[in-house]
């Protein structure tokens, strides 16, 4: 019973706080309300996609926030200076990304540097590369980007969440029915016999690192969409953001142990329907960063608690007690 | 015969300049199980680590069905058809059965990326048919026990057609009934054409199931022939190098009559119930189970590892409820685990990190700031090393994962020795590792019930315990089943001690 808990604390949880927000405030279950937290998180959802491969090879990706902004910013500085058409602007977009992390790849898998270092020094440099080219001016994006963003497919399903549910499909698909997908999980559940039986260990986690850059860039793309501006700040704090989606849906930092559906999308509407839910029933402003910081604590901890009983339970018993 | 399938020709290797192989040369046939024996250190894992790709040797050359074969990596060395069934399993327990299984190569949906589940399914029941073993190929690794973990490490190779497999102390985790089902797999293996290489400590096993056998020594053969002319005499005396006409050292001394661990009345639900015993000092008292009997679980109680319910354990006159690894080290318990690669050793650590563990506090001064005193510590572990004669170049340089199972295993015990303990817990010290060093750690043993440490030695292998203790306690389903005083010793009766309640719960 416990264990099928601690299985399903995603769904759990989701359920949970549903049912919590709706209670205190039921303008909770409007549609539109739906439609809000949904389109809230297909950005970062794309993201957490990304970081969910990541964190399935025991790594971690410090530098997604950055990637975002140097990505937008360029795609913002060709169509600002050289007028460039939208769709030229989202491929150096998605370029920028995947350079970025095959960069990040490169020294891991390469250089045999470990993850958190590498991502946090290219955390400082991508941010420190954008603003050298932005002067730290914000970078406007035309009004067709904007229009494009809000669109809708077949007047219906906001064009983000189209995008969203387009990459989660593929990762899912990538990850249960391909041999690289099966061998990111062989890799985050074992290094060195994953060496043993043959896999390019290498291959497989720079794949994971580069399948993070490209999503961290697309992610971003689909938030300048929405917001039409580029600031100095953006994307800052996302990486955070993207491993807590993921931890929180069920991807434990430790490797081999998570999925993108349900868990990450799960996690990453659940962080938005928080969010929300505060608004909704009137938290103060100046206490919504505390539950932030308190979701990302919970989401850890339950990550390690969640580990620790799985392994008591698998323990085996050696006797049964009589009940006399 | 003549069907020769894998020739060594003057094979040599050396590291660092010291010979790990000198001019090793047999060969295998098709279809013949080959017993390879040797102590730990002898070179065995290297000459099988250089067959599997793992690393070249330096001079000479191997030949499969006639033609030069020269293993660049563990993956040619797959493709070319040998097949290591390691002795830690390497399988991936987040996964499935047909994902270990096919994990370097699944098949595919026609010329699509996709993975042919269908396919792999149908292919994966197969393959476990072949080793009798009847579970979903979707069944998560981390679901099956060791034994089955190993025949699904057997499918995995029958999968990619291997020809030659090598099978490295397989038996070490597995229960009697696995590993006669292990046995038969591998007569049907022979019968179906493999060449086997197997390698165990366990000479029986090696003697009942070999057609072959090559022992080596110091890196080179030192004599190979027909089972029929081997005893397990000659394979201890090719060993070793010579006559080992006793296996157990005699004791120096006997027992004190003060009380070093009093255990009363231990129980903890599910696991272990009303265990109740008392260690002397200088007194070696065995502890004997079958796999599953609760004997590995109630020593980590008595250490502090895991909680218990009821019961009370007395160490040094004082009694403790409930209390943790680092107290009973205060208490000067010392605790050998039976799984010393995961729970033993830092294995990226050097020898003398490992054995200067433990005892680090008593070798600091200074108030706030403890500094470690270097010379004197360094003093005292190269004692220990001394004592327990690990084979090493450099103490500080040699890291444990390189280190041979025997010395390993010295290493672990080394560790406890500078704290001088008062009781000492060894479960399984003997496991998995040759003759030779096994007499060392009986030696071992000796020395410390002599200078008065009570020790609490847990096996499952009778014949040792019968050789070296005072007294042999059998636990089965929890519970201490039998108490036999040296003298007394009748294996029969303790091993029916031993199998008693088991019946009742075969479930569990």
């Amino acid at each position: 019973m416990l264990a099928v808990c601690l299985r399903n604390t995603p769904v759990i949880l989701f359920a949970a706080v549903f049912v919590v927000f709706g209670i205190l405030a039921p303008r909770f279950f409007q549609y539109q309300n739906f439609e809000n937290i949904v389109k809230q998180a297909s950005y970062a959802g794309i993201i957490a996609v990304g970081m969910t491969f990541v964190l399935l090879t025991a790594g971690i990706d410090l530098s997604v926030g950055s990637n975002m902004y140097l990505s937008a910013v360029a795609a913002g500085l060709l169509i600002k200076n050289y007028n460039v058409p939208v769709w030229v602007a989202l491929a150096v977009c998605l370029l920028v990304g995947l350079a970025f992390g095959m960069f990040n790849a490169f020294a891991i898998t390469k250089l045999r540097i470990i993850p958190f270092v590498v991502t946090l020094s290219t955390l400082f440099a991508g941010r420190g590369l954008g603003l050298m080219l932005t002067k730290s001016r914000p970078v406007p994006f035309p009004e067709t980007i904007i229009r494009i963003g809000s669109s809708r497919l077949f007047g219906v399903v906001p064009l983000p969440i189209v995008i969203f549910v387009c990459v989660v499909i593929c990762a899912h698909v990538f990850l249960r029915r391909t041999q690289m997908g099966r061998q990111i999980y062989a890799v985050g559940n074992d290094i060195e016999a994953a060496k043993k039986a043959g896999i390019n260990t290498d291959r497989v986690r720079a794949t994971a690192y580069i399948v993070c850059g490209l999503l961290a860039s697309l992610g971003g793309f689909v938030s300048v969409a929405q917001l039409g501006i580029v600031n100095a700040g953006f994307g800052e704090g996302y990486e955070f953001e993207a491993i807590t989606a993921a931890v929180l849906g069920g991807t434990s930092l430790f490797g081999g142990i998570g999925n993108v559906f349900p868990g990450t999308v799960l996690g990453t509407v659940l962080i938005q329907m928080i969010s929300a839910g505060l608004v909704f029933t009137q938290v103060d402003l100046y206490i919504q960063p505390l539950v932030e910081g308190a979701i990302i604590f919970f989401a850890v901890l339950l990550d390690s608690f969640r580990n620790v009983q799985l392994v008591r339970i698998s323990r085996r018993h050696i006797r049964v007690e009589e009940t006399a | 015969m003549g069907d020769t399938i894998l020739q060594f020709e003057n094979i040599s290797k050396s590291f660092f300049g010291i010979h790990a192989l000198r001019d090793v040369t047999f060969s295998l046939e098709r279809g013949q199980l080959l017993g390879l024996i040797g102590e730990n250190g002898a070179g065995k894992t290297t000459l099988m680590n250089i067959l599997g790709g793992v690393i070249q040797a330096d001079e000479g050359t191997m030949r499969m069905k006639g033609v030069e074969y020269r293993p660049r990596n563990p993956a040619e060395a797959a493709k070319a058809g040998v097949a290591f069934i390691h002795q830690e399993l390497n399988l991936f327990t987040n996964l499935s059965i047909a994902d270990n299984i096919f994990i370097d190569r699944f098949p595919r949906i026609g010329a699509l990326p996709l993975i042919n589940k269908k396919a792999m399914r149908s292919r994966t029941r197969e393959l476990l048919s072949g080793v009798e073993l009847e579970v979903s190929p979707d069944t998560l690794v981390e679901r099956i026990s060791p034994g089955e973990r190993q025949l699904v490490e057997i499918a995995k190779a029958l999968g990619f057609g291997a020809e030659i497999m090598i099978f490295d102390e397989p038996t070490t985790s597995l229960t009697a009934r696995e590993t006669e089902q292990l046995f038969k797999i591998i007569e049907q293996l022979r019968a179906g054409g493999k060449s086997i290489i197997y390698i165990s400590h366990n000479l029986g096993n090696v003697l009942h199931l070999a057609d072959e056998i090559v022992v080596v020594r110091d890196g080179a053969v030192a004599g190979t022939g027909d089972k029929s002319e081997y005893t397990i005499d000659k394979m201890v005396s090719q060993m070793v190098g010579r006559d080992i006409d006793q296996m157990y050292p005699a004791r120096t001394a006997g027992p004190s009559d003060t009380v070093a661990l009093e255990v009363k009345d231990l129980s903890q639900s599910g696991i272990v119930k009303g265990i109740s015993f008392s260690l002397r000092k200088g007194e070696v008292a065995g502890l004997f189970g079958l796999m599953g009997s609760g004997r590995s679980e109630l020593a980590r109680i008595i250490f502090g590892l895991d909680p218990f319910e009821r019961g009370s354990v007395k160490v040094g006159g004082a009694e403790r409820k409930r209390y943790t690894p680092a107290e009973s080290i205060e208490k000067k318990i010392a605790f050998v685990t039976e799984n010393r690669r995961e729970e033993g050793l830092l294995m990226e650590a050097p020898i003398f990190d490992n054995i200067a563990l433990v005892a680090m506090p008593d070798y600091t001064r200074g108030l706030m700031m403890r500094f470690v005193e270097k010379k004197r510590i360094f003093g005292a572990v190269g004692d220990v090393a001394e004592s327990m004669r690990i084979k090493t170049a450099s103490l500080d340089r040699q890291l444990a994962k390189n280190l041979s199972g025997g010395n390993q295993q010295k290493t672990v015990i080394g560790k406890w020795l500078l704290s001088k303990p008062a009781v000492f817990i060894m479960d399984e010290p003997t496991r998995g590792i040759d003759v030779g060093a096994k007499y060392e750690i009986y030696n071992i043993i000796n020395d410390l019930a002599a200078a008065g440490t009570g020790i609490l030695f847990i096996s499952s292998e009778l014949e040792e315990l019968m050789g070296g203790c005072d007294r042999i306690l059998v636990m089965s389903n929890g519970q201490i089943q039998g108490c036999f005083e040296k003298g007394d010793f009748d294996q029969a009766k303790i091993l029916h001690a031993a199998f008693k309640g088991h019946k009742k719960h075969g479930v569990a």
